[in-house]
């Protein structure tokens, strides 16, 4: 009985929304999903927006994680003219809607019960002075292993489950003749890495005290440093030409069984599914060494302008309830390899790696193991973010630059640019 | 210049030709790379390049990439290639770079022919404002364009290309127009002829390399700006080099190095025409010059 | 259009108070010629410089604000290793670029102007670098310069074992290969320049030099060269522009890296402006950056103005 309201409360909304809104309204939705999974999982919600009469005016563009996207946000907000809907992701939000520009869309949030289909962690994210003012769309994983199960069986060693496992079961690998890690040599592909490894080792309180509070002492500690060996330590499984790589690339060395593990979020598993990969099979998914209990987030949303005209605030309303609604989320994240961001949805056509996904999520959320990512901006400014990148990309490059050095540099540039 | 010279000095030897046609065609090679691997890779099934044959000869040869980037890639919500994108930098090249170049030639003319008291240091201003970072410009024009209305329309892009243009295109033809005599102005002077008549009959017809120099410059810029394009453009009325960067920049989606090679090589073409349809006029400007001696 | 051209008759100030209207025309139309380029400048270069140098003494992070805190983030951008790293990578890319681009541009435009056999298509092939955008070509590039993949492992492959060429993976050398690719994209454009140039000169001061017994090496060295001077000028400004700009070439090759070692100013401009939204250093940046071109450019322009009222 529960189940079946459920699964009519949206169709029902819907159909009241669609009364409502007899007049059409147009959105102009700045994103930067643009590749085949991706555009085809947006047309899904430009498909829901133009059923109920509304306009879908498309404004893609892509680029390094929506930096692109963030500088023309920048000039259309300054030029009077922002779009209706925009991607924007974590902390940027509040300084959005610090300025002002972002509308309220409690009422929506309210019609939809949004307060209990999401996890606290989200929905603060989501939220500017207790408002909602972004809606979010799913859940990327970023604390991943992906494992090629071949290599290890011919190296004749376990998949690591923690970071002191791990050069054991590397050395081995290397042994046999594969390249233990596959990793690509980019700012955010080095920093993935490292907070991989700092969560894994640090433990969810201490990443939080250093990510996301910033805490000098946390900063600066014993740990800390060890945290920096451990991440130098990789350099020696990784192969000399990994710099500047593609993440896709180090992924299809996984797939091709040159290298046999690398840590990347969930998006890896469509490179898998692309070369036709079955999980569990050809594959393993497994969370990052050390962090089997935890699960990093890094969440898309929307953050909707405020508008003068009456029809477009409709649309606009309309494609903030679409976006949480079970259908979308459902045929957007099958498509993108990331998980529905409310709960309690059907699980029967993810896989497996989405299962154990959301498992994940769901028991990290009650003990707090759910920890914003560094590495993708969730779970500081973008300006504190560039200085961690800049010192982690850097030392792990620079051969004579020793732990004790980077964390004290750490320490610094955060400390500049707070 | 140089076919008297050629003729007159048969002792440059067929040894030095070869030697020369060697060292073109070294050249040539180096700057041909890039492309073969470009072009082998747009022949290339994605499994070919995910096994990691990224530099190597192709299994087997599929045109799919170069149907699919040109009609059923994504660039957006929209999976319908890079085609409709063509109209859209057309529209913005053509205006911009003719009013950028003919109003760069004026220039030209006046800064050399019709020198004033302080034309000198305005033309230095001007040189030395090219050299602002675009990014820096960002945000200010936004603003301007928003208050002119011109804000996310075709003709507030082919605005800004005209203002950032300018500075170079003037430097050409200023340069240009710094080697031919004034005697020549000051003759037809003598004759009758006035500012705009000595400029159409008597400069513009000698500029034929130089207005090839120019055009190739302010094509190659304009069809290839990525930052004012994806800034002041808009949705629907987005350049080409949007549409590319949307193709291939994709930060967590699967990405298809074939259909990225094939789009780019498409976008690349109409440039390259004006590379080879200009090209002509180079030669004629040969004739030009010896007109003009 | 008639009217103008009888006035032109004589010089203007002689004839200005006789002609009166017309002359009046005459004399200022060159300058109403100039007015809208004139404007254009004041307000969409140094209008928005001076904004910048506002901006650079103010906190603005997020969007542009105005709480001055006076030089504060020229200290810190003093302070900022990547800052310095960023300066030091264009000083070693830009004059590597500019001048290998000069030399390879003038060497091939005079090989290339001696009456040779598919000159058309040789040329198409210098040239055809800057049609192509470089969101893709740096793709290329990276592969050919990877060592795993291309240029290293083909030669290898060929046998040659002891083969090394891994400078896009080493912090200290991965600048050089941005030089390479930016001198790839850039010189045909130069040479095209000199080739215009070089069909520019008057022909009749060679074939008199030729009478005079002048040889054809003598003959570039002395006379053909040195009347390029101006086709120089342009190129050295358009070189240094590209090197200074240079932004999609650093993003699309190494990003950066390895670690930040190949960041150029452009790139930490429009990371910290954007990226990471820090517009007051992101502003200072430019203007040191501007800063920088203003010492090397003016001395240059200076002479180069003063040089050609003389002659």
């Amino acid at each position: 009985m529960k189940r079946i309201k459920k699964a009519l409360a949206p169709i029902v909304l819907s159909g009241i929304a669609a009364a409502t809104s007899a007049q059409a309204g147009e959105v102009e939705v700045l994103h930067w999903w643009t590749s085949g999974g991706e555009a085809a999982s947006v047309a899904v919600l430009k498909g829901l927006l133009e059923k109920e009469g509304h306009t879908w005016k498309d404004f893609a563009v892509a680029g390094g994680g929506g930096e692109s996207a963030m500088t023309v946000l920048k000039s259309r907000a300054v030029s009077g003219n922002p779009p209706a809907a925009a991607q924007i992701k974590g902390l940027d939000i509040q300084e959005w809607a610090n300025l002002g520009l972002l509308a309220n869309l409690d009422s929506v949030a309210k019609a939809g019960n949004w307060d209990k289909l999401l996890p606290d962690v989200v929905s603060n994210v989501m939220k500017y002075e207790n408002h909602y003012v972004a809606v979010p769309v799913n859940v990327h994983r970023v604390n991943w292993l992906w494992a090629n199960p071949d290599v290890f069986r011919k190296a004749g060693v376990g998949i690591p489950t923690t970071w002191e496992e791990f050069p054991a079961a590397a050395d081995a690998i290397q042994k046999a003749g594969f390249i233990p890690l596959a990793h690509g040599g980019q700012a955010w592909q080095d920093a993935t890495l490292f907070e991989a490894i700092a969560l894994g080792m640090g433990g969810s309180e201490f990443y939080n005290k250093a990510f996301v509070k910033h805490d000098a002492d946390t900063l600066k500690s014993e740990k800390m440093v060890k945290i920096f060996e451990t991440f130098k330590s990789m350099r020696k499984y990784i192969d000399k030409d990994a710099a500047g790589r593609d993440w896709n690339i180090a992924t299809s060395m996984v797939i091709n069984g040159k290298a046999a593990m690398q840590v990347m979020g969930d998006w890896a598993k469509g490179e898998f599914t692309a070369a036709g990969k079955k999980p569990g099979v050809d594959y393993m998914c497994l969370p990052a060494p050390g962090t089997s209990g935890q699960f990093t987030f890094n969440i898309d949303s929307f953050a909707m302008f405020k508008l003068n005209n009456d029809d477009n605030v409709k649309a606009q309303n309309a494609m903030a309830r679409l976006i949480m609604e079970p259908t979308f989320q459902e045929t957007f994240n099958l498509n993108k390899g990331s998980i529905p961001v409310r709960s309690g949805m059907a699980r029967d056509k993810f896989d497996s790696c989405a299962e154990a996904s959301m498992d994940a999520f769901n028991a990290a959320a009650s003990t707090g193991d759910l920890v914003p990512s560094m590495a993708h901006g969730m779970s500081t400014t973008s300006y504190i973010q560039g200085a961690i990148y800049d010192v982690v990309t850097n030392f792990f490059n620079d051969d004579s630059q020793s732990a004790k050095e980077a964390v004290n540099k750490l320490a610094q540039a955060v400390k500049a640019a707070m | 210049m140089v076919n008297q010279t050629a003729q007159s000095s048969m002792n440059w030897s067929r040894i030095n030709r070869g030697l020369i046609y060697a060292v073109l065609l070294t050249a040539a090679l180096f700057y041909l790379l890039p492309l073969v691997v470009m072009v082998l890779t747009s022949f290339k099934t994605m499994d070919d390049i995910r096994s990691g044959n990224l530099i190597s000869w192709p299994t087997e040869f599929v045109f799919d990439a170069w149907s699919k980037a040109w009609s059923t890639a994504c660039t957006g919500v929209r999976c319908e290639g890079v085609e409709g994108y063509f109209w859209n930098s057309v529209q913005i090249v053509v205006p911009a770079v003719l009013i950028s170049t003919f109003l760069g030639a004026l220039n030209g003319y006046v800064f050399t022919k019709w020198k004033f008291r302080g034309s000198e240091l305005l033309f230095g201003l001007l040189l030395f404002g090219c050299f602002i970072p675009f990014q820096v410009v960002l945000l200010p024009m936004a603003q301007t364009l928003g208050l002119l209305g011109l804000a996310n329309t075709t003709a507030g892009l082919v605005f800004v290309h005209i203002v950032y243009g300018m500075a170079f295109t003037t430097l050409f033809f200023r340069n240009f127009y710094i080697n031919i005599p004034g005697e020549l102005v000051k003759a037809a002077q003598l004759d009758g002829a006035g500012f705009f008549t000595i400029f159409w009959r008597i400069l513009l017809p000698i500029s034929g390399p130089i207005i090839v120099v120019t055009i190739i410059w302010q094509t190659t810029q304009i069809w290839n700006d990525f930052l004012f394009g994806v800034v002041y453009g808009s949705g629907d009325t987005q350049p080409i080099t949007v549409a590319l960067n949307n193709l291939v920049n994709t930060s967590t989606g699967v990405k298809e190095y074939n259909v990225h090679m094939a789009a780019a090589i498409i976008a690349g073409l109409p440039t390259l025409l004006v590379y080879v349809l200009a090209g002509k006029y180079f030669v004629r400007g040969l004739t030009a010059g010896s007109v003009k001696g | 259009m008639r009217a103008i051209s009888m006035g032109a008759h004589d010089r203007p100030e002689a004839t200005a108070k006789a002609k009166g209207g017309l002359a009046w025309l005459e004399r200022w139309l060159p300058k109403m010629v100039l007015a809208p380029t004139f404007v254009m400048m004041l307000v969409f270069i140094y209008g928005y410089i001076i904004w910048t140098a506002v901006l650079s003494m103010t906190n603005s992070r997020f969007l542009p604000s105005y709480d001055f805190v006076g030089l504060l983030q020229f200290e810190k951008l003093f302070e900022n290793d990547r800052w310095l790293v960023a300066c030091t990578n264009l000083g070693i890319f830009g004059g590597l670029f500019i001048l290998v681009c000069l030399v390879l541009g003038v060497t091939l435009a005079i090989l290339l102007d001696q009456k040779i056999r598919q000159e058309g298509a040789i040329r198409t092939v210098y040239l055809y670098p800057m049609a192509l955008s470089f969101i893709v070509t740096g793709t290329a590039w990276k592969w050919m310069l990877n060592p795993g993949l291309g240029l290293e492992k083909v030669v290898r492959d060929l046998g040659f074992e002891s083969f090394s060429f891994d400078w896009i993976v080493d912090p200290n050398m991965a600048i050089y290969t941005l030089v390479i690719a930016a001198v790839w994209q850039s010189s045909g454009f130069v040479m095209a320049m000199f080739l215009a140039g070089l069909r520019g000169i008057d022909n009749s001061i060679i074939q008199a030099a030729q009478i005079d017994g002048a040889t054809l090496p003598k003959i570039y060295r002395r006379i053909i060269l040195p009347s390029l001077r101006p086709v120089f000028f342009s190129a050295f400004i358009i070189l240094s522009h590209i090197a200074i700009k240079s932004f999609d070439l650093v993003a699309a090759m190494t990003g950066g890296g390895p670690g930040y070692s190949t960041d150029l100013p452009a790139t930490f401009m429009y990371a910290h402006s954007f990226t990471r939204s820090q517009i007051g250093l992101g502003a200072a940046s430019a203007m040191l950056m501007l800063g920088g071109v203003l010492a090397i450019l003016i001395p240059y322009l200076y002479s180069e103005l003063r040089g050609s009222r003389n002659g």
